[in-house]
């Protein structure tokens, strides 16, 4: 493994090289960097001009450029020197800029990919295992169409739509009989669809799913919820509940109880824990993500605990499934604590919580939660518009990939040992449908890196994005080439890491 | 031990126009005491494709919108020079009538008396006066036109090198793997950017060097399908005949790899459409004074609170082009796999 590691990345430092060299070359013909100064009608042009010749080194060979440009990006790599990426065209130097772009767009790349990826593989699986059915045509023919539809064109209409008609809305926020008849059909379909089985079992889903949408919408509207949002503790004891059974459904079935016990035990210690685990968090004293990463440890490990002392025969499969029912409550009581922190957010941002422009409001003072608030809706639409079309590529992904797996013969081997169909699905077809999907991870992620080019453009981030687009338009390799490195060198080691993790879930290559 | 009745089989569906033969006796049914005489056509390979690519009720649909955006737009503006149905030009600026506002009027004279009318601006008109159906056809026009050029030449190198490099292995796939891995670790749409930005942005430049990125990955796929069919029996029979490399390249090995290839020259073709708007958008690839859907909604995209209709016809227009080609494409590579037996309703 270690030998496989070097060698990638010695390979991966020539192509890195290479790419490098090629990119910078292409900017710097591109166009001329004194176009500007040529044509300005000013007395000092001369030395204008003479000032960035000696600024850029134009008067050197593009090679030469790039080789003083190479040298300093090396000096990156070593952690003892200065970074020197070269200065912009306005002197600004790109390291610095750079510092604060990585950031922004770091997070918009990461929660795109993880949103596609899980909402991807898991509505492919399903898909896969409802074959022909209208879930699966109505989800093909939605994949079909998120291939087809231009990031900046959906970009802007979530802008108009999401953004400022929900920030409209948000003024007076009621929803209607007709809309919440509609929104309840449409979650009554999906549930039916999710939890399938026989024709009776999914019409009793599906009318319970619709009583319970609309009565939920309609008591929200009248309440005045969405001015005052909060889970509550009563409903986050029936959510976390409700995840400890599906966990322990989709891990070890229901019929043992052991692993059932197991996770509502864990469930039952995160309710109790959220009384003094929320007003905790949310003292602007204690919050922090240092606490809350303190806080998952803590509860990962009460859930390995539980699942050991609880688990009966098969401690593995048990502590699996209690280790994601303490992550979901745990997810459970910060969406609480996030959504009782809308309403004071709200009171800060006038109302328009919905942000169209930049990665977060400017000279904004408030606290922990209402700053990640704030940053969570900035974010929130750039990552639709990017995350779509990849959602759309790991769908019809997983689904090709678990469709062949289902027809395969170790399938068929564990049906015939009578084995019930859960266990067939989740304990073998699952695993053996997930590891190509690991080869796509890698490449959409520089498909991602360019949808995030555009969305940057289109929200006014200041990322990388417009890091590179200003330093192309501007004929000014600098910025370019500081947007690059860091794109390449995340995309190799992404690409390692799924190389690694492909290796990791296949034993077939790993004892080859 | 006990013995089950004889149980009736299922007649196969067989070949097209046979009778299927009783199952018991395996002689033709439905004759009397004449010998019915049957044939049975056999179909080729390319007729079997074509068949259930014409069954596909998605690709034909995507087909005849392809198709009618097609003649729309090079019929509506004429194209090398011939004039086009469409009165107005795509670039005479003019007054700007009633707001620019769209003349179209799809509802029938009972609903709001106007009756159906296409009007002198169905879609309207730009800030400074231009007919916006004539700028969407320009730009469908070209948005088409570059895409099909991207998809030929794409598929043009992507097969060569391909071909040669998984036929004859040795440097040339070491050299073409070398740059597959060099663009691997490039985002396309940044190395689009740079080069749609040194092409200019005439059009056909433009296709061109776009063309010129875009067959990295079609070359792979069609290194991988010749390097499983070299190992075939057929190519080493033919060699074994004394065929010449070339003869096993393209009598024997190509029309077998053809399905995959042909299947992601339309895939090419639909991202080469996404490409392309996404660079104009970005102000990288077409320039003015051509235009291109990309360039429309960019320049248009603050107007859309007050005049939507400017913003959405481009985009229906690229959605409606890509996702067409899409469909035409999953039609083909349902037509082209073997395994497929049931009939995509």
């Amino acid at each position: 493994m270690a030998v496989f590691v070097i060698r990638r990345l010695i390979v991966s430092f020539f192509i890195l090289l290479a790419s490098t060299f090629l990119i910078y070359t292409l900017v710097a013909v591109s166009g001329d960097p004194l176009g500007d100064l040529r044509a300005d009608t000013s007395p000092n042009r001369q030395q204008k001009i003479d000032a960035r010749i000696e600024k850029l080194h134009l008067d050197q060979s593009i090679p030469a450029r790039y080789t003083i440009w190479i040298s300093g990006a090396a000096k990156c790599a070593v952690p003892g020197l200065d970074c020197d990426l070269g200065e912009a065209k306005n002197g600004q130097d790109v390291s610095a800029l750079l510092g604060t772009a990585v950031s922004s767009t770091l997070r918009l790349v990461a929660a795109a990919t993880v949103l596609a990826i899980l909402l991807g593989v898991s509505i492919g699986i399903i898909s896969a295992l409802r074959q022909y059915s209208g879930f699966d045509y109505s989800i093909t023919l939605m994949a079909f169409l998120f291939f087809s539809l231009p990031i900046f064109w959906v970009a802007v209409l979530l802008k108009q739509y999401m953004a400022i008609q929900v920030n409209d809305w948000y003024r007076d926020p009621k929803v209607g009989l007709v809309t919440s008849l509609v929104l309840g059909a449409l979650s009554a379909l999906t549930w039916g669809a999710i939890i399938g089985g026989s024709a009776q079992r999914r019409w009793v889903v599906r009318g319970v799913a619709f009583v319970a949408s609309v009565g939920a919408l309609l008591a929200m509207s009248a309440s005045g919820w969405f001015k005052f949002p909060a889970l509550g503790p009563g409903l986050i004891t029936v959510l976390s509940l409700g995840a400890a059974v599906g966990v322990a459904a989709l891990v070890a079935g229901l019929v043992r109880r052991n692993v059932l016990y197991a996770c509502l035990a864990t469930a039952a210690v995160g309710c109790i824990a959220q009384f003094f685990v929320t007003p905790w968090l949310r003292d602007p004293k204690w919050a922090s993500w240092t606490n809350l990463l303190a806080l998952l440890v803590v509860a990962v490990a009460v859930a390995v605990a539980i699942g050991w002392a609880l688990g009966g025969l098969d401690k593995g499969q048990a502590i699996r499934a209690t280790v994601i029912t303490a992550v979901v409550t745990g997810l459970v009581i910060v969406v609480d604590i996030a959504l009782r922190t809308v309403n004071p957010y709200s009171r800060l941002v006038n109302g328009r919580i919905f942000a169209t422009t930049g990665s977060e409001t400017p000279n904004f003072s408030g606290t922990f939660w209402e700053g990640q608030l704030d940053l969570l809706t900035h974010l929130i639409l750039p990552t639709i518009a990017i995350m779509l079309i990849s959602f759309a590529g790991y769908s019809r992904f997983s689904r090709a990939s678990m469709l062949e797996v289902m027809n395969a013969d170790f399938v068929r081997t564990a049906r015939s040992k009578g084995l019930t169909e859960r266990t067939v699905i989740m304990r073998h077809a699952f695993r053996n449908a997930l590891i190509p999907v690991t080869t796509l991870m890698a490449f959409d992620f520089g498909a991602l890196l360019g949808g995030a080019v555009i969305t940057e453009t289109v929200f006014a981030r200041r990322g990388m994005g417009s890091l590179f687009v200003t330093g192309l338009s501007q004929v000014d390799p600098n910025p370019v080439m500081g947007f690059y490195i860091v794109t390449a060198v995340s995309i190799v080691i992404f690409n390692m890491i799924a190389d690694i993790g492909y290796a990791y879930l296949d034993p077939r290559i790993r004892l080859s | 031990m006990t013995t089950l009745p004889p149980q009736p089989i299922t007649p196969e569906p067989g070949l097209p126009g046979t009778v299927p033969p009783d199952p018991v006796s395996g002689a033709p049914q439905g004759g009397g005491g004449v010998e019915r005489e049957f044939t049975i056509r056999a179909m080729t390979q390319r007729q079997l494709v074509t068949r259930r690519f014409l069954r596909h009720r998605g690709a034909m649909i995507g087909l005849a919108v392809f198709v009618v955006v097609l003649v729309l737009a090079n019929s509506a503006i004429g194209i090398f020079g011939l004039p086009g149905w469409w009165g107005e030009s795509y670039q005479t600026t003019g007054e700007v009538v009633a707001g620019g506002r769209m003349t179209l009027d799809l509802l029938p004279s009972f609903a709001d008396g106007d009756g159906v009318a296409l009007g002198n601006h169905p879609f309207g008109q730009d800030n400074v006066g231009r007919d916006y159906f004539a700028l969407t056809m320009r730009g469908a026009q070209i948005s088409i036109v570059i895409s099909l050029l991207v998809g030929l030449i794409a598929t043009t190198l992507g097969v060569v090198v391909g071909a040669l490099s998984g036929y004859f292995r040795g440097w040339v796939e070491g050299v073409l793997m070398r740059i597959t891995d060099v663009f691997l670790t490039i985002p396309l749409l940044l190395i689009a950017a740079v080069v749609g930005k040194i092409s200019g942005g005439g059009p056909v430049t433009l296709a061109f060097v776009l063309g010129l990125l875009v067959w990295v990955q079609l070359a792979r796929l069609v290194r991988g399908e010749f390097l499983s069919l070299r190992e075939k029996e057929f190519v080493e029979a033919a060699r074994a005949m004394g065929a010449s490399s070339a003869r096993i390249i393209f009598r024997h090995i190509l029309p077998n790899a053809l399905g995959t290839i042909i299947v992601n020259a339309t895939l090419t073709i639909a991202g080469a459409i996404l490409l392309e708007t996404a660079l104009s958008f970005l102000s990288f690839g077409v320039q003015p004074p051509d235009t291109s859907l990309g360039r429309l909604i960019s320049d248009y995209q603050q107007a859309f609170q007050t005049r939507p209709w400017l913003f959405w016809w481009p985009g229906v227009f690229i959605i409606a082009i890509a996702l067409s080609v899409n469909f035409i494409g999953d039609g083909l590579r349902d037509a082209f796999d073997p395994k497929q037996t049931r009939v995509r309703a």
